[in-house]
């Protein structure tokens, strides 16, 4: 056997040792960079000089507020305002309907809690007519899309009003109008979808492309590395997003990660650009964004963008976090928050104030109070106000066959 | 040994919960056999999203409590792998619906190596995964998905109905040396019953007359068994005596007991929370007028769910999946039925 001798030593499983718990310290984010430390490559840079990027983090904003380096997108007073009210609206849809919850209208709930500059920033700094392949924390694309909330408050009481017809499990919205495929609680499936679609967009030679999502979890599927594959082979114009929130419920990120640096170490073994972005800096998202999208507009191929966040509330309304996260982690989280980080740099840049935030919060809270006033005006899943039996035979073919419509019939009786 | 002699637990155990029975039975094997460990998604720390697992890493340590990154796949080809090399491992798939993520490492992996090895390895594998609808969980989390994997030869199929038969059949799940799929109910976690505190093992392949009738034979599995014992005491009430046969095992089927007490009712209905069409009671109906055909009195009624994904909103859900009151109405429409030609 070359001289090796079977049985000199042991064989050891190194399992990843991340302690978990109230107890235990809260993890390390490693490799974090300075606001504007990052240099912004070429969009045509060789993806060998780009890897040699893989430990660093775009980042825009720093400490104080002020926007620094060569990814500052250069955002107008509105544009910023506009990011910070988008992601407040997030903040206050999720509160409320937490809140629903927790009053029995609804049975499941999952919110984006500090998690929002990512798909908030990212559907700004798109085309409306691109298409996302979201999971299931990218209620930011819907909301800072212009999605109106109450139809997404239809779709989570599950009431006569819901436009996915209560079928579908609470969060799990589709909207083909609003660029929004339908969310697939089997994960990673959307990411080889959305590579098909960026695919076929660019055989038919439609403008539109892609942007694919997953959890930094999920990305241990099969489906997450054929889709990588798929995009470096045919150089489909896609944006590759893993949002890195630390958590795959109970499992901290290192055992998706393996033994790998960061999630964007993912992209040189297929060839893909990589880019790891502080996900709760605004700036940063909608610039690096930019670049992936120009990127794929120009058709130099996908883009792999980690972008790092801390999932701050439960997975779901279904678990108890407590259990298995360390006590504190948000407050020792070093990102901070995405709605306070972009606050402050409008509030550097003096088109802002707390009077003004105070208002527009009050303004968020009772639009949101109003669109839930009218969707729980359409019944809730606990009412039992909702859709007609003899409809769940709707749409399971494109038609309905000799055979279900007789299934209907003796449901209506 | 006949359904007969399967042992029973005696009046006045204690009651415990049917996800508390699965996970003392996991435990007694662990404890008993080093070789038997655990792996999934959210299987340590958490003890499963379901609490399948709940306290076993702190008992048995991480090296024997694994917790795997999100990859069915991976997580089934760990089984099988870990499983020819001679350890016994209990692999989770969370959701019955993700058991289709992983289909070809069942299916056509891990269902077929001992047979394409000429007979040279062994696969003491147990699959466990949690199926079922009735808590809202819509499309991907609610299937019954059982049918498609009784007909792969080389596995076999466990569906308990009650705590008792859960610890009892994972414990002979995880003694053998076949893979095995088991499937737990989601509504069914926390029902209680009364189960013995030692180790004992319910044999795969047996039935088991839930409930002893005359007029009309109920067979099913799972959840759909004990709401059949609930339809049969409703039917009791109208005076039609029902027979409740509880699958446990669909793969291997124990058609024998089914068929000896439809020999004695003469009429015979199978129920079960699938969709119908192409369902496991399909299998159940052929192979009963096979063996009894001259003794049917009515044809073999079955009570399923409608052709379509399971719903999410509680509105529609109670209409998709069977419960009691269909289930009784499905034993009326075979009781009902005149003996034409007699």
């Amino acid at each position: 056997m070359d001289g090796e001798q079977v049985g000199q030593q042991a064989l050891r499983l190194h399992i990843p040792d991340t302690e978990r718990g109230p107890g235990a310290e809260p993890p390390e984010v490693r490799f974090i960079s300075a606001a504007g430390e990052m240099r912004r490559p070429e969009l045509d840079e060789p993806v060998e000089r780009i890897a040699l990027m893989r430990k660093q983090m775009v980042r825009v904003l720093d400490d104080d507020g002020a926007a620094t380096g060569p990814w500052d997108p250069q955002l107008t007073a509105d544009q910023l305002r506009t990011g910070l009210r988008d992601m407040m609206l997030v903040r206050a849809f999720d509160a409320r309907l937490l809140q629903a919850h927790r009053q029995g209208k609804i049975s499941f709930y999952m919110q984006c809690l500090g998690e929002e500059a990512i798909a908030c920033a990212h559907k700004r700094a798109l085309h409306p007519a691109d298409m996302h392949f979201p999971t299931y924390r990218q209620q930011g694309l819907l909301i800072a899309g212009g999605y109106p909330i109450v139809q997404m408050m239809n779709q989570v009481l599950s009431n006569e009003a819901d436009p996915l017809k209560g079928r579908q499990l609470p969060i799990m919205y589709s909207s083909k109008e609003y660029g929004f495929f339908t969310i697939s609680g089997n994960l990673a499936t959307q990411y080889v979808q959305g590579v098909g679609w960026a695919m076929a967009s660019a055989l038919s030679g439609d403008t539109r492309i892609a942007s694919a999502w997953i959890g930094e979890g999920a990305t241990a599927e099969s489906d997450f590395h054929a889709a990588l594959l798929f995009a470096s082979t045919y150089r489909a114009p896609v944006i590759l997003n893993i949002v890195n929130n630390q958590w795959a419920i109970s499992t901290p990120e290192d055992f998706a990660r393996g033994a790998s640096a960061t999630f964007a170490d993912r992209g040189f073994g297929y060839s893909i650009p990589a880019l790891r972005v502080d996900g709760n800096d605004y700036l940063a998202v909608y610039a690096a964004t930019r670049w992936a999208a120009a990127r794929a507009r120009g058709n130099l191929g996908p883009t792999l963008v980690e972008w790092v966040t801390l999932r701050r509330g439960a997975h779901s309304t279904s678990d108890d976090p407590s259990v298995y996260r360390p006590a504190g982690e948000a407050s020792h989280f070093p990102l901070g928050d995405p709605i306070a980080n972009l606050q402050r740099h409008l509030v550097t840049l003096g088109q802002w104030d707390d009077d003004r935030h105070a208002a527009l919060s009050n303004e968020l809270d009772a639009e949101v109070a109003a669109a839930f006033a009218e969707a729980d005006a359409h019944g809730s899943v606990k009412s039992g106000h909702t859709a007609d039996p003899r409809t769940m035979f709707d749409d399971v073919y494109a038609e309905l066959p000799r055979h279900l419509r007789e299934q209907r019939d003796q449901v209506g009786r | 040994m006949s359904a007969a002699d399967v042992p029973l637990p005696d009046p006045g155990e204690r009651e415990i919960t049917y996800v508390a029975a699965f996970i003392e039975a996991v435990k007694l094997e662990m404890a008993a056999d080093p070789d038997v460990f655990i792996a999934g998604e959210d299987v340590g720390a958490h003890g499963g999203v379901f609490h399948t697992f709940d306290g076993v890493q702190t008992q048995f340590g991480e090296r024997r409590a694994v917790d795997t990154p999100i990859s069915e796949q991976a997580i089934i080809g760990l089984g099988i792998g870990a499983a020819v090399t001679g350890l016994r491992p209990i692999v989770d798939l969370m959701f019955m619906d993700f058991v289709l993520v992983a289909a070809d490492q069942i299916a056509n992996q891990a269902a077929k190596l001992k047979y394409m090895f000429g007979g040279q390895a062994k696969l003491p594998l147990t699959i466990t995964t949690v199926g079922g609808a009735g808590l809202s969980a819509a499309a991907q989390h609610s299937q019954s998905l059982e049918a498609l994997f009784c007909h792969i030869p080389g596995i076999k199929v466990v569906f308990p109905s009650n705590p008792y038969d859960v610890k009892g059949l994972m414990a002979a799940s995880v003694r053998e040396d076949n893979p095995v799929l088991f499937v737990l109910h989601k509504r069914m976690l926390g029902q209680r019953g009364a189960v013995p505190v030692e180790r004992y093992e319910i044999p795969l392949g047996q039935a088991r007359i839930s409930r002893p009738g005359s007029d009309v034979t109920l067979v099913s599995w799972g959840k759909t068994a004990a709401d059949s014992l609930v339809a049969a005491e409703q039917l009791a009430g109208e005076g039609i005596d029902v027979e409740v046969v509880d699958l446990r095992t669909l793969s291997p089927l124990d058609i024998g007991t089914v068929v000896e007490s439809v020999r004695r009712t003469n009429r015979v209905v199978v129920a079960h929370e699938a969709v119908r069409f192409g369902g496991f009671g399909a299998e159940v109906a052929a192979q009963i007028q096979e063996e009894a055909f001259d003794y049917l009195d009515a044809p073999v009624g079955r009570v399923a769910a409608p052709f379509s994904p399971v719903p999410f909103t509680p509105a529609l859900e109670t209409r998709y999946v069977p419960d009691p009151a269909r289930i009784a109405a499905g034993v009326r429409a075979a009781v009902a039925r005149p003996l034409l030609g007699r």
